[in-house]
Order: C-alpha cells, then structure tokens, then sequence
C-alpha cells in the first residue's frame, strides 16, 4: 500500500501530476476549487501535467521551520507552460550546480512508513 | 469629488529591543505621540484603524488605556500590510464623510521571534492521513518547495527580468550593503552599525542567496497616524496646516490571477497594479518622487520592485542599482531610513512605519539623514498572500 504526499501526484501508472483545468478558459491550478479565479466558472476537467520541465527560479534553504531537513533546494518550474512549484532532488543543494533554465524530470521517492504499514510517496525533480 | 485627506500628525517608536513595555504599551506610545504631533485629542478621533498581528490586541484594547470615547474601531490583519490598511481604513472613512479625522495604528512584539517560517513539521503521524484541498498527508514546507520567507523572496529575484544571470548573490548583497549604510545615520533603526559587503555574505546563509543581514530584522514598535479631512484642515491652525503632509494618492490591491500566482507568490503584479493606480491619483509620476520607501523584506525584493514601482526602465532594475541612484546621494534614494534589515520590521507597524519615514522627511525633520528639498516620496508594502498598499505623499503647500 502507498499514498501520494498530495492528491494531484498520482501514481500510477507512470507518477505524475494533475491540475484542474477550467473547462471555459483554460486556467490551470492545484487542489479543489469553488470556481475559477480567472473567469468564476465551475466546470473542471483533469490536466496531465508533463514530466518534463526547465528550473524557472530556486533558492536553497539552510534554516527552515523546526523539522525541516536542511539544506534542500526549493524551486518553481516551468512544466510544458503550467508553474509547478517542488524540490530539486538527487543532486547536492548547491548553486554552483543548481542553474536557471536547466531541464529537468519529475522523480518519487519514499517518505517512509505508517504504523499500518502505508509507504508515503513524495515527489521532487531530477536535474536531466 | 471626495475629500482631499491629509497626515496630521504622526509618529514611529524606536524600534528594537522594547523589553519594559507590552504590546499596548507601544500601541499607546505610538497613538499618543502621533496625537500630540497632531495638536489634538482622542476626543477629537471619530474613527479608528488598529493592527496587531501577533499580539491579540485591539483598538478597544488600546481605547481602554488611552481614552474610550466609544469610536468604532478596524482591526484589520493583512499580513505585512497590516499597518497601512489600517491607515487605509481610516482615509477611506474620511473620503467617504463619515469622519473628519481619525487615528490609525500598527503595532508588533517581535523581538527574538526568530525566522518567518512556515509552520513547524511535527513527528509523523500514527497514520498517513490525507487533509485539506490538496489531500495533503504532512506539512508540505520543505517536501514540496518553501513556505519561509527568506526563500520565497530568494525565488522572486532569482526570477528578475526572466531570471537575468546578473540578478545574483553578490548584487543582493550590495543591496544589503546600502540598506545598513542608510541605517547608521537613523537613531530609530534597530541595527545601526555599517557592515561591509564581506561581512553580509559571509553572515550564515538563510536561504540562498539571502545570508541573515539580508533578511528583515524581528523587532519590537509601533507607529500611528492622525489623518485629517482638508476641509477641518483649513480650519486648524497655521502651524497645523503647513506641517500637515497630503496623501496625495493611497491604494490597496490583492493579486489579480495570473497563470503562476497559485503556485508561486506573485508580488510583482499586484505592486505594478497599485502603483500604476498611485501615480494616476496623485497626478505626479516617478521622476516627481525624492524618496522611496518600499519594502525590502528580503534584499532580493528590493531590487524587483524598482521596477515594479516604475522607477526604473521596465527590466532596468539591476543597471538602476548599479548606478548608485539608490543610495541617499542618487537620484532616487530608497530605504534612507536603512529599510527593514536594518531599521527592523515589527510587522503590523511598518506599514505605518514607512509613511512616517517619508512624511518625516517632506515636513524636513529628518535630521542627519534629511534628503533636501523632499516635496514628494512614496510608501510601498507587501503582505504576502498578496496585497500591497502604495501611498504617494506631499509637501503641504498650505
Ligand atoms: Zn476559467
């Protein structure tokens, strides 16, 4: 058994995420909405994000919140036009190998286990 | 036509280290002063505007210690804009002739807060249980992106000018470096001491690129303003009326959609937006202004919003920088009061902070920092989430 950090990373059958997108502009965005906030209608359709993205802008955080592993790199990407904000994983959190504009590839990775044996599923992105 | 309105008086704290006094205490030090500058009373306040984010008090509260006189009053909470909507209350209730003068005040304890971070990640659960509208199953601060501050604003310019490479670690920090030179000549500013550019980049790292003498400095203070009708102005005092400063333009905007803003803080739309509508108000554009407050939460943002603020070229914001115009000898001093790195930023008062700032000067009370000559200066702050109040201020020609 396994669960996503979030509902719009979905699993299977290739991890990736989804966005609602409002059926009357197109307006794209994360999570459950009442209505749209580009035109107010309230008719969604799923979004298949792609996989596939460029690094937009990053910072690499030292001291965060009290439980926060640090340092870890915080970036917003550019996936196929839709801003996805996430982690740059797999490489070390530094600035000279981090850079604006590198590509990049959605990855998963396990948060760990529950005590009714349920592995969390976290994603980040992977310098291509 | 509505009202012209008008800083009667007004007043900012030391900010810093305020350990003898509790929030009203500030509150009331602030409102009393700005009164006093005023030449008038509590009895003659006939509306109030108050904010305390983190403290739990109201203008009631503060009411009970300085006079009850049964005013309504408008707690607002608008994250770091907080202050200035309180003020933009008030003008708005004078505008609308509901009033005639009126009291607004921002107050804050944050002294040893330590970082404005997101929430804190507690053990992991029992069980892994999805909640709120992204189902999440944990605090997602540091497991998808950042919720602090210093590496949202860290993000927001590394994004500069469709992220300009120049846009870097050593051009933040002379940023950094100019706010903590303004500092040393204002004996209300937290922090005081120069640092040189080497000692703010080797200060521990925050967030990259934002070492701590980057990121605003937590601290204790207050401000308040006495607001004023034109037509009850012209019937004070001589004195009254040539220290009054016009609030030539006030503006409060949210952030309008755009395709990232869900995902990604969008602070420079909402500020464009208001700014645009202050220039429009107030009839003067930027190259009429001789100081700027804006706010410089993080260094990285100061440098997106002399663009936003058109005071620069569209996308000119580094090459205005580097020209020194900034600095208090250029030709568009910004943060003279040192900014709130240095200065500090208690944040329910800095609103009202920065339009202290910039009143002080146009009514050529600055002292050793006075920029000579100021007629006009603008106002900026960001609460994020977002919205932003900009006010355009002027030299009483009264
Ligand atoms: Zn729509």
């Amino acid at each position: 058994m396994s669960i996503p950090i979030v509902n719009y990373l979905v699993l299977e059958p290739q991890p990736h995420l989804v966005a609602q997108e409002c059926t009357a502009c197109k307006a794209k965005f994360f999570g459950r909405h009442n209505a749209c906030p580009k035109c107010f209608g309230v008719t969604f359709a799923e979004f298949e994000v792609p996989t596939t993205g460029v690094l937009k802008t990053f910072t690499i955080v030292h001291h965060d919140a009290k439980g926060v592993p640090v340092p870890y790199c915080a970036a917003v990407l550019d996936c196929g036009g839709m801003t996805v904000g996430g982690n740059i994983i797999g490489v070390d959190p530094d600035p000279e190998i981090i850079t604006r504009g590198m590509h990049v590839q959605l990855k998963t990775y396990s948060l760990g286990t529950d005590a009714e044996g349920v592995e969390a599923i976290g994603f980040g992105f992977e310098p291509v | 036509m509505s009202e012209n309105v008008w800083i009667l008086g007004i007043h900012m704290t030391p900010f810093g280290k305020r350990a003898d006094l509790d929030v009203l205490d500030l509150a009331a030090e602030a409102a009393l002063a700005a009164l006093k500058d005023a030449g008038v009373t509590m009895k003659d306040m006939q509306v109030m505007g108050y904010g305390n984010l983190r403290g739990g008090t109201s203008g009631q509260s503060l009411q009970k210690q300085i006079g009850q006189t049964g005013i309504p009053s408008f707690n607002v909470s608008n994250a770091c804009a907080t202050g200035s909507t309180a003020m933009r209350a008030v003008i708005m209730a004078i505008k609308a002739g509901e009033a005639d003068m009126g009291i607004a005040v921002g107050v804050e304890k944050l002294y040893g807060a330590g970082l404005l971070t997101g929430n804190s990640v507690g053990s992991g659960p029992e069980t892994w249980t999805p909640t709120g509208r992204n189902g999440a199953i944990k605090n997602l601060d540091g497991f998808i992106g950042t919720s602090g501050m210093a590496g949202l604003f860290a993000q927001i310019g590394l994004a500069y000018n469709d992220s300009d490479p120049r846009a870097d670690f050593e051009l933040f920090a002379r940023i950094s470096e100019k706010s903590h030179s303004h500092s040393t000549l204002n004996p209300n500013a937290a922090y005081q001491n120069k640092m040189s550019l080497e000692q703010i980049m080797n200060d521990p790292m925050i967030a990259y690129p934002h070492t701590r003498s980057m990121c605003s400095a937590n601290c204790d203070g207050a401000a308040a303003s006495v607001i004023v009708s034109e037509t009850k102005l012209r019937t004070l005092s001589l004195e009254q009326q040539r220290r009054a400063v016009k609030i030539s333009a006030s503006i409060l905007a949210s952030d309008p959609w755009t395709e990232a803003s869900q995902e990604f803080a969008d602070v420079s739309t909402v500020t464009r937006n208001a700014a645009v509508a202050a220039y429009e108000q107030a009839g003067i554009g930027p190259d009429d202004l001789d100081l700027v407050e804006l706010h410089d939460c993080f260094a990285a943002a100061e440098l997106v919003h002399y663009d936003n603020l058109g005071l620069c070229e569209p996308g000119g914001a580094i090459d205005f920088f580097n020209s020194g115009a900034t600095w208090r000898d250029g030709r568009m001093p910004v943060n003279v009061s040192g900014g709130l790195q240095s200065k500090g930023h208690p944040i329910a008062a800095t609103g009202i902070a920065n339009i202290w700032e910039v009143a002080t000067h146009l009514r050529g009370e600055a002292g050793p920092r006075q920029i000579q000559g100021a007629k006009a200066g603008m106002a900026h702050v960001i609460g994020l989430g977002s919205s932003c109040t900009v006010h355009i201020l002027e030299k009483s020609g009264l």
